[in-house]
């Protein structure tokens, strides 16, 4: 157990596995993401309220979705980071940190795309996207803190305190949303909490979900690795490593 | 032989991927006085730093009276004292005041030893002067004043004898050796060419830049 | 051996004793600077003027909007005033005793954040009763909102303490500060004026009130843990 657990914490093992394992996240969540996106946007059934404009969900949910649980990870390797002192994971909190940043960048776009058809306008202090835009605030932080520590360890070490912090807030900054947004607009009607959705509309959205975490997975593998080859280039596996490259 | 009071194996530290020091191993013994050596870089002020546990940037072992230091963390904090480049001497508050914030986590005493202590590194006259009156020396005599009123058995001293005068150097001198002769240890690192009787020395520098 | 370790101290300071000392120490040096006690008040006042000149001196405006725009002042004050929480310990080197101690850090932490509210916090719920008239708050609300400030400015500086100790020492950190802190400040703020605004359209704001007691006490033990050990990383970094 522990055995498996150091070499878990291995740059050089890790570096190795991911190398294998990469393709096979690309392609299977490119199939999944690409068959949920066009089923959901040509195949899927009109919303009976919304029409067509509703098939942004297609994108716009799965971004959310892995925005939030891409810092539920951040949190989970911050522990890693601070009690084992694991390598491995504050590479994957420095590699992922800005990932979420886009992916909840993107969900907001979108939002806001979404926004402009069925609201009128083109953002609404809707208690999902007010949230959304905290988490921004919440990754941006993170992310500027870690490039302004100029020690790698104390960056890793701090960016991890401000990551656990931020997790413990995340569910009191959604409760005091939603309990803000009911004080201010009553009664808006929720794009996402449809009482029932049939099966066409969310297997669809299932998968494009499913697809995107591969993808989340296969972009976290990449920038893992090159975070691992600028830490550990004075290490003799990646001088051979590079050596072998340019052979 | 003496237990030492403080033991440190293969010790190694990595400073912005530049190893400092690495499978260092020494004791400090009860009624010694150590200096650690090297050139400017060579890390000496980390050294003393993850010494006293304000550095948490190594790796290897390190014993409180051979005990692993981090389960002995309060015996080793309340037993070690540690004075740094900055002195820890707040500009608003008098020499009095500093001493007694200093002293209080520590061992509260009362204001007529605290005064003594001032009178003996030559700040009588200065005791209730807000201490950003007075030169930088006199601010580093403030710090070094705890030196006379403490009870703790392991002393870590980095570049004590900064802007101190000659006087002031020979009286410290003397302290030190004072120190390890009722039984004391005191670590120092200091570019002032210090030559103590029976002193030990901890050399570092000697890691080649680029070595891995 | 058993001759050496009787020779070690034991630490004979109480915990309360130790806090207390750390507490009195911040007071007195505040009281020696006095002007850094009046600027974030002044900074507070200015922020409150900022709204009837550039948003609107009408009465109706002014109070719909006047409990939000004195917690967004009192925020930003408590905001501005952090960055001398740990800053001067660490540059003349108090902050390295402090950690030093043998008490437990979060403990002598939490010391200097009581300080720190008593130093800045209460001040600002004092004046804010005045600051409430002139934005035309009924008295009611005034009551309230200063019951907000008193249970939300205590939360405002323990979540921030942990801001201060993670940028010290940092290039531009008062800057990375604000970023850091502002969305962790978003629920008490939302709690501190939904109450105040709860209390205006004449609901009972007990539930309200203990909800943000609930979030303070949340914040007073988690926080000092998280600032005692962003200092350690601090001062192991330097």
């Amino acid at each position: 157990m522990w055995q498996f657990f150091h070499k878990l914490g291995s740059p050089k093992w890790f570096y190795g596995i991911a190398t294998r394992l990469m393709p096979w996240l690309l392609a299977a969540g490119a199939l999944l993401l690409l068959s949920g996106v066009v089923w959901g946007l040509a195949f899927a059934p009109k919303d009976y309220l919304q029409g067509n404009s509703y098939r942004i969900i297609y994108i716009h949910v799965p971004a959310a979705f892995l925005a939030q649980s891409a810092y539920i990870m951040m949190a989970v390797a911050a522990v890693v980071t601070l009690v084992w002192r694991m390598k491995l994971a504050d590479v994957f909190v420095k590699a992922v940190a800005p990932v979420g940043l886009w992916l909840t960048f993107l969900a907001l776009f979108t939002g806001a795309v979404w926004g402009k058809p069925t609201w009128g306008t083109w953002w609404v202090w809707d208690a999902r996207l007010t949230s959304m835009l905290i988490l921004l605030f919440l990754y941006g932080g993170v992310i500027a803190l870690g490039r302004a520590i100029s020690d790698e360890k104390s960056a890793a070490r701090a960016t991890a305190v401000l990551v656990l912090v931020g997790v413990v807030n995340i569910p009191i900054i959604k409760y005091s949303v939603e309990w803000w947004n009911t004080l201010h607009q009553p009664a808006t009607f929720k794009l996402t909490e449809k009482p029932s959705m049939p099966p066409e509309m969310w297997v669809p959205l299932l998968l494009s979900v499913l697809g995107l975490y591969l993808i989340f997975g296969w972009l976290a593998c990449i920038r893992m690795q090159s975070e691992i080859l600028i830490r550990e280039s004075r290490t003799r596996w990646v001088r051979e490593l590079v050596m072998a490259g340019r052979n | 032989m003496s237990e030492p009071l403080l033991q440190a194996v293969h010790l190694q530290c990595e400073r912005d991927r530049r190893v400092l020091f690495r499978d260092l191993s020494f004791s400090i013994l009860p009624g010694t006085v150590t200096r650690v050596e090297g050139p400017n870089g060579s890390g000496k002020t980390t050294l003393l730093r993850i010494l006293a546990g304000l550095n948490d940037a190594w790796s290897g072992e390190l014993y409180w009276c051979g005990e692993p230091r981090d389960r002995q963390r309060e015996s080793f904090l309340r037993n070690t004292l540690y004075l740094g480049h900055r002195p820890g001497i707040k500009p608003l508050l008098t020499p009095l005041e500093n001493l007694r914030a200093l002293t209080a986590g520590r061992r509260p005493l009362p204001d007529r030893v605290l005064r003594q202590a001032l009178e003996g590194t030559g700040l009588a006259a200065f005791q209730d002067v807000p201490c950003r009156n007075l030169s930088a020396g006199q601010q580093r005599r403030v710090a070094l004043a705890r030196l006379l009123i403490a009870d703790e058995p392991l002393w870590l001293l980095d570049e004590v004898f900064t802007a101190i005068d000659v006087h002031g150097v020979d009286a410290l001198e003397a302290l030190l050796l004072q120190r390890a002769a009722e039984g004391g240890a005191v670590v120092v690192t200091t570019h002032h060419d210090l030559r103590l009787p029976g002193m030990h020395r901890i050399p570092l520098g000697q890691e080649e830049a680029g070595d891995d | 051996m058993t001759e050496h370790r009787r020779r070690l101290a034991s630490s004979d300071v109480g915990l309360l004793a130790a806090m207390k000392a750390v507490f009195l120490r911040d007071l007195r040096v505040a009281f020696r600077q006095r002007q850094d006690l009046v600027n974030p008040l002044l900074f507070f006042v200015m922020v409150v003027t900022l709204f009837p000149l550039g948003v609107s001196p009408e009465v109706s405006f002014l109070r719909e909007a006047g409990a939000g725009i004195l917690w967004v002042a009192a925020l930003l004050s408590v905001l501005l005033s952090l960055d001398h929480l740990f800053r001067h310990d660490y540059d003349d080197g108090t902050l390295e005793q402090l950690v030093l101690q043998p008490q437990p850090l979060f403990l002598l932490v939490l010391a200097k954040t009581l300080a720190h509210w008593m130093l800045t916090g209460l001040p600002l719920v004092l004046l804010a009763p005045v600051l409430g008239v002139m934005v035309h708050q009924p008295g009611n609300s005034i009551a309230v909102l200063c019951l907000t400030l008193l249970i939300g400015t205590p939360a405002l500086s323990l979540i921030g303490a942990i801001g201060a100790a993670l940028t010290l020492g940092l290039r531009s950190a008062g800057v990375l500060l604000s970023l850091l802190i502002i969305p962790l400040y978003i629920p008490v703020l939302i709690f501190g004026t939904g109450t105040v605004a709860a209390a205006a359209e004449g609901a009972p704001v007990g539930g309200h009130l203990a909800l943000m007691a609930a979030f303070l006490v949340l914040a007073l033990t988690l926080a000092p843990f998280a600032a005692a050990s962003a200092l350690r990383i601090s001062l192991s970094n330097s």
